[in-house]
């Protein structure tokens, strides 16, 4: 089944991607080479919410890393909206790494306004952009504490505001909600997807929970084990408007099944391969 | 709460305890007088010298070389250490002479410092800085060592350029451990400086103790001791404060 | 997780470039020593050549070794001392929470006062000789071998006893498996402070007041302007030092937590 994600899809023409990958590949070359990711083909498409999933170890934030432009691609090309992606991270794309990124040394509310300030946005924009996403990430009552005082999960969420106040277009996720509960996780997608809605950004998001891949996005892809590939790329075909009641759908479960029925075998091949070398 | 306070209380006890009994067995004469002055005739004796300020040229001595030798080695500390840090190969070759710096004591070079340089202020510093510098410099490699890694990629994400990167990020990531390095440097400063003075000098406090104890002169000579280890202790305690406010935020209580 | 280890794995550094690392270090330092030679003058500080020829010979006479023999009795009691206390009162600090507490930011505080100031008081004390130095060495190294030690225990985590009570270890089980392994690395690097600190006061009284010794003979070469005398005693001692730190660093690498050694772990 067909959604409709914006004008031009309505009209009959794809979208233009916003991002491209081709034959992408990373090799880290230490004292031992590692084939890390690829060879990756992918487009994202203008507004289009695309999750990934794949085993431990299998180069999804190696793909993050290549995509944001924070390292080179051993091989293949990135592109975002038109121009190469080369070394450098392009303006308007913003990322919220896996590990915590809060400043220890900022409180709350200056870790969120970290780029607004640099971008020399005036004191009165910063202050509404900043109050908004304070309370939008369920902080505003800790915004002068300083992240030492947080939980891991709350410093994530700083670090979440701290990238969505600058209104990227295309927004990387590397499992953003890792230190939350479940029931927190969940009412946090339900955010996140009502910030997607909102602001019409391309989103990635990198997540080792299959309900979440399902219920959040509208493309899934699945990767093998290291070196990461996509061994299948999974449309859920959900409405633009949805939330986490989505969960008590049968077509949730079926989605969800399908997900692991090609993951397990990659998750048992990454398990083993990491016995072994151990 | 109430623990804390009892542990301050507890460590006030004891050390106000070792002063009273040291005080105790002073006066009793179980301490003869040509080994250790009572305590309080330290004090008195202190405070008569340093209003007759006679000491007080010596006192703007060392305290000129110990400022000089310190300020230069957190200067040199510091860029030695980014210098060695961005260059892996040299740190490579270097690790194992770091590694046993400190098992080498470094007064022995003092008195071919003093040949070189004459019997002045010079020696001193250098001795300082030989004391100090290391240190300063192996803080600045361990903060920088253990800046993590998605700060870096965090600031090439804001597109932050080298500058702003080095000031906003590598700064105060590495700041505590650059408080530990200062705080070894200004100890170092001061045994070097002082070590030296007692060993070959012509001025300074610790020539004056030694000069002190040459002609039996006691009561100069603890006073001047008490006098060197309450500046010092005072310092150490003032940056500990400062230290503590600085950094209360950014530790997990 | 694979990310968060392999992030701070540095290539290791293979044995051949080791090599040449240190033949590199030792021209340098060989270089650096003929030029502040060259510049500074005869007077000042001998040649490298001078100095060894000085050594080659000087090492056959007994002089020199009733000297160094002062030195190492000296250094070796104050060691012995050291240790023993340090490791003592460090232990017993470090189970007593209490007082560990309360002595901590004491011993922190003696262990960065410049101790040398203190050595009039200890010449009073035990007079000029053998026991004077032995005690400067004592004041300098067992402060740091306490600190480590008590930080030591105090750094077992809860977890482990509380893991040793539920498989049901015997107290002399405990300590043997589980608190000894824990603690042990930590000690040896403050042993390895402590030994080093413990020879740098053995040194300086020697310099300060003494008449034996290898400190002494630096000093006493200087006044009888014998450079070569003081710069091959200079030498003879960073030898001595180096070769003591390296044994123990290698001890250190095998049992303590200097993963490589070197400045990451300063
Ligand atoms: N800097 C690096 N140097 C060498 N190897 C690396 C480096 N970073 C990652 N790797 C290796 O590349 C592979 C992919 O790592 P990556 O972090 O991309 O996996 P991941 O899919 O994000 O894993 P996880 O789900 O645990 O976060 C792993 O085998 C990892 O050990
Ligand atoms: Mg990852």
């Amino acid at each position: 089944m067909a959604v409709v994600h914006n004008l031009a899809a309505a009209r009959g023409v794809p979208p233009a991607p916003v991002a491209t990958l081709r034959g992408v590949t990373r090799v880290y070359d230490g004292e031992r080479r590692v084939e890390a990711l690829g060879p990756i083909d992918l487009d994202l498409a203008e507004g289009e919410f695309f999750a990934v999933v794949g085993p431990s170890g299998c180069g999804k934030s190696t793909l993050l890393d290549v995509l944001s432009g924070l390292s080179r691609p051993t091989s293949g090309s990135i592109t975002f909206e038109g121009r190469p992606v080369e070394g450098e991270v392009p303006d308007g794309v913003g990322v919220v790494f896996q590990e915590d990124a809060s400043f220890a040394w900022l409180t709350v509310r200056d870790n969120v306004a970290f780029g607004l300030r640099r971008a020399g946005v005036d004191a009165a924009e910063i202050a509404r952009r900043v109050d908004y996403a304070v309370g939008f990430m369920g902080l505003a009552d800790f915004a002068a504490a300083y992240p030492a005082q947080l939980s891991g999960g709350m410093r994530q969420r700083v670090c979440i505001a701290r990238t969505l106040v600058m209104r990227p277009r295309l927004i990387l996720l590397d499992e953003p909600f890792g230190a939350l509960d479940q029931q927190t996780r969940l009412l946090m997608g339900d955010e996140l997807l009502r910030l997607w809605r909102e602001t019409g950004a391309t989103v990635l998001l990198i997540t080792h929970a299959l309900d979440e891949a399902a219920m959040l996005s509208d493309r899934v892809g699945v990767m093998s084990a290291r070196p990461g590939r996509f061994i299948d790329l999974v449309e859920t075909g959900w409405p633009r408007d949805r939330d986490s009641r989505i969960v008590s759908e049968s077509r949730f479960g079926a989605l969800t099944g399908r997900l692991w029925s090609n993951l397990r075998e990659e998750s048992l091949r990454a398990m083993g391969s990491k016995g072994a070398a151990a | 709460m109430t623990r804390n306070r009892a542990i301050v209380l507890a460590r006030i006890g004891v050390v106000a305890g070792a002063v009273v009994l040291v005080e105790v067995l002073c006066r009793l004469g179980v301490i003869n007088p040509l080994t250790l002055v009572a305590p309080s005739r330290m004090v008195f004796d202190l405070a008569g010298i340093l209003a007759s300020g006679d000491i007080n040229r010596d006192i703007a001595y060392t305290a000129t070389t110990i400022a000089t030798a310190l300020v230069l080695s957190v200067v040199l500390g510091i860029v030695l250490g980014v210098a060695v840090h961005a260059l892996p190969r040299v740190r490579r070759a270097l690790d194992p002479l770091l590694a046993s710096y400190y098992s080498v004591p470094s007064f022995i070079f003092y008195p071919l410092f003093v040949a070189i340089f004459g019997l002045n202020t010079f020696p001193l510093i250098v001795l300082g800085m030989a004391f100090a510098v290391p240190a300063m410099m192996m803080s600045t490699m361990a903060g920088l060592d253990r800046i993590p890694r998605v700060l870096l990629k965090t600031a090439r994400v804001h597109r932050l350029n080298r500058w702003e990167t080095a000031t906003r990020i590598v700064l105060p990531s590495a700041t505590p451990y650059l408080f530990t390095g200062l705080k070894l440097a200004i100890a170092y400063a001061f045994i070097g400086v002082i070590a030296g003075e007692f060993i070959m000098a012509s001025a300074g406090l610790g020539h004056s103790i030694a000069f002190a104890y040459e002609g039996f002169d006691n009561h100069t000579m603890y006073a001047l001791m008490l006098f060197v280890l309450v500046v010092v202790t005072v310092m150490n305690m003032s940056l500990h404060a400062w230290e503590g406010r600085l950094m209360r935020r950014r530790i997990r209580a | 997780m694979s990310a968060a280890l392999s992030a701070d794995v540095r290539p290791a550094r293979k044995p051949r470039e080791g090599a040449f690392d240190g033949v590199i270090i030792l021209v340098v330092v060989l270089a650096l020593w003929q030029g502040v030679h060259l510049y500074a003058g005869e007077s000042a500080i001998a040649s490298p050549l001078a100095t060894l020829t000085f050594l080659a010979e000087f090492l056959r006479t007994p002089v020199f070794w009733g000297h160094f023999g002062a030195t190492m009795a000296a250094f070796g009691y104050a060691v012995a001392i050291s240790s023993v206390l340090g490791v003592v009162l460090g232990l017993v600090l470090g189970v007593r929470r209490f007082a560990g507490d309360v002595a901590e930011p004491i011993l922190a505080g003696l262990y960065s006062i410049p101790k040398v100031t203190l050595y009039p008081m200890i010449l009073l004390i035990f007079g000029l000789g053998m026991s004077a130095k032995v005690a400067f060495g004592v004041i300098h190294g067992v402060v740091p071998i306490v600190l480590f030690t008590m930080n030591a225990v105090k750094n077992v985590s809860p977890v482990l006893l509380r893991t040793a009570r539920a498989m049901r270890l015997s107290q002399p089980e405990t300590i043997r498996t589980v608190l000894a392994p824990a603690v042990l690395p930590e000690m040896i690097t403050g042993l390895r402070v402590g030994f080093s600190l413990t020879l740098l006061g053995v040194l300086i009284g020697e310099m300060f007041a003494s008449q034996r010794g290898l400190g002494f003979l630096i000093v006493n070469g200087i006044n009888l302007h014998n450079v070569r005398m003081t710069t091959g005693m200079i030498v003879a001692v960073i030898a001595f030092a180096l070769i003591a730190n390296g044994l123990l660093l290698s001890l250190d690498r095998r049992f303590g937590r200097t993963p490589g050694g070197g400045s990451r772990a300063a």
